[in-house]
């Protein structure tokens, strides 16, 4: 699979990534996305307080205004894999399998996201700006 | 023992003396649970635990065999014969030589011993008796050994557990270790103590091990879980013995 190619090396650049597909991601989609426990949702670890989900994550920083810190091509970086820009961190690897260790049998040689995925969820965090 | 492994054997000792197995002291799962959830553990007809020590009293008094021994003609008074034994498990069999769990220790009994067919690791037979004989510990402090036969298991155990792994690249201690107290969803991660096993589980609404607890965290990390009864286990088993030293056996536990 030509994308799981992309996967390995994506994240060859360090600090920032371009987009996967070229075709522009859709935050709808992506909030869909980034809320679904069976896709490691985000809000384990991150807040949005725009949204009214109880139980919201506080392993990691809020991501309210994170549109403001962050261009695009440094937020994606962070969810194809979060090690490229601090390589202890408990973010897993959303489109990456390299590096990784007794992966389950289900989920071997697959990445969490798509690529279009990436994009969905990289568009919906632009639109947390303060 | 040749001189050299008895050199490596009290390095091994040493190291487990000094590297400490927490920042902090070792606190119990049961700390971190909501009032409700500790009434359930608190209050014995309300426990569904329970079920597993009284399932356990009757096999205790079973025939494995036809006309053959119980486990109650060997160790007639359960209550002072079985006192504080679970709380030093996993330990070096007398018999083999080799590390075993409590689990271990029961199927050998059974198979070995009465030599009937061992109930399997995770059934609830097995849970039943593994319950009984833990229920004998309660209120005593954990105290698994340092033993030069016991710590390289210690220390094997303590690199499974900070080992990452699985698709979400995250090892029991990124968890246990460097965020307990804090939340997770609707749960508080704990520190991943043992001392409740076995337990029934609300979210499984089902019985299980101190094995079985291992399973479900790492699959909910998509890792590759080990097989019951396996030397992996066992070591990551030894290890968290350890790690909790001194906290009290609360078996039969409940958790969310
Ligand atoms: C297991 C916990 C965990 C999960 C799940 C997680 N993150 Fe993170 N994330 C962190 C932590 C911790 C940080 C802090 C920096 C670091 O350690 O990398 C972080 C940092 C970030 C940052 C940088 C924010 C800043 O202000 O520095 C972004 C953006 C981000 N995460 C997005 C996401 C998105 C999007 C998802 C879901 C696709 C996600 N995270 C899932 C733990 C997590
Ligand atoms: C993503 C975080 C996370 C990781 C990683 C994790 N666990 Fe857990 N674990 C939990 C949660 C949540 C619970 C249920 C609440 C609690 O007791 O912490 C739990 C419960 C436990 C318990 C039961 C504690 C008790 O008091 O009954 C044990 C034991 C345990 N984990 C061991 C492990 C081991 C061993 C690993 C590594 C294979 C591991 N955990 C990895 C989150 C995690
Ligand atoms: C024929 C006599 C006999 C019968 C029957 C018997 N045992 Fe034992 N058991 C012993 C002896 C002797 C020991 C001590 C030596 C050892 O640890 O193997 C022992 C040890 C044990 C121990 C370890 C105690 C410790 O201090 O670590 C456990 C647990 C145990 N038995 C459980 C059982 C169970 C459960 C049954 C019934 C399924 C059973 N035994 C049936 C003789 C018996």
């Amino acid at each position: 699979m030509l994308w799981l190619a992309a996967a390995c090396t994506a994240t060859a650049a360090q600090g920032d990534a371009g987009s996967l597909t070229g075709v522009p991601g859709d935050p709808a989609r992506g909030l869909a996305i980034l809320r679904d426990p069976s896709l490691p949702s985000c809000l384990i670890c991150h807040s949005v307080s725009s949204l009214p989900d109880r139980d919201q994550g506080v392993l990691g920083p809020s991501l309210d205004g994170v549109a403001d810190r962050f261009t695009a091509d440094a937020v994606r970086l962070r969810i194809i894999d979060a090690r490229k820009a601090s390589p202890e961190t408990i973010m897993p690897p959303y489109f990456a399998i390299d590096g990784l260790f007794r992966v389950g049998s289900r989920w071997r040689g697959k990445t969490i996201y798509d690529p279009q995925q990436v994009e969905d969820v990289t568009a919906f965090l632009m639109t947390l700006a303060e | 023992m040749k001189p050299h492994l008895i050199m490596l054997g009290s390095c091994l000792l040493a190291m487990v003396a000094s590297a400490g197995y927490t920042d902090a002291p070792p606190i119990s799962g049961y700390q971190f649970m909501e009032p409700e959830t500790r009434q359930l553990q608190d209050d014995d007809f309300l426990n569904p635990a329970m079920f597993l020590v009284e399932k356990g009293a009757t096999l205790w008094g079973q025939e494995w065999t036809d006309g053959g021994a119980t486990c109650q003609s060997c160790h007639q008074n359960i209550a002072t014969d079985m006192a504080g034994v679970a709380a030093g498990y996993p330990r070096t069999d007398p018999v083999s030589g080799r590390m075993v769990s409590l689990e271990m220790k029961v199927i050998s009994e059974i198979a070995g011993r009465l030599g009937a067919a061992a109930p399997a690791y995770g059934s609830e037979d097995l849970l039943a008796l593994t319950a009984l004989i833990g229920f004998q510990s309660r209120g005593l402090p954990m105290n698994v050994a340092v033993t030069p036969e016991s710590a390289p298991w210690i220390e094997t155990g303590r690199e499974i557990f900070t080992t990452r792994r699985g698709q979400l690249n995250l090892s029991c201690a990124n968890c246990h270790q460097d965020h307990w107290g804090e939340k997770l969803r609707g749960d508080t991660i704990s520190q991943g103590q043992i001392n409740a096993f076995p337990i029934y589980r609300l979210t499984w609404s089902d019985f299980g091990s101190r094995q079985r607890m291992f399973t479900w965290c790492m699959e909910s990390i998509r890792a590759e879980p080990y097989d019951y009864g396996s030397d992996e286990y066992l070591a990551l088993e030894t290890f968290l013995a350890v790690r909790g030293a001194g906290l009290a056996i609360e078996t039969p536990g409940v958790r969310r």
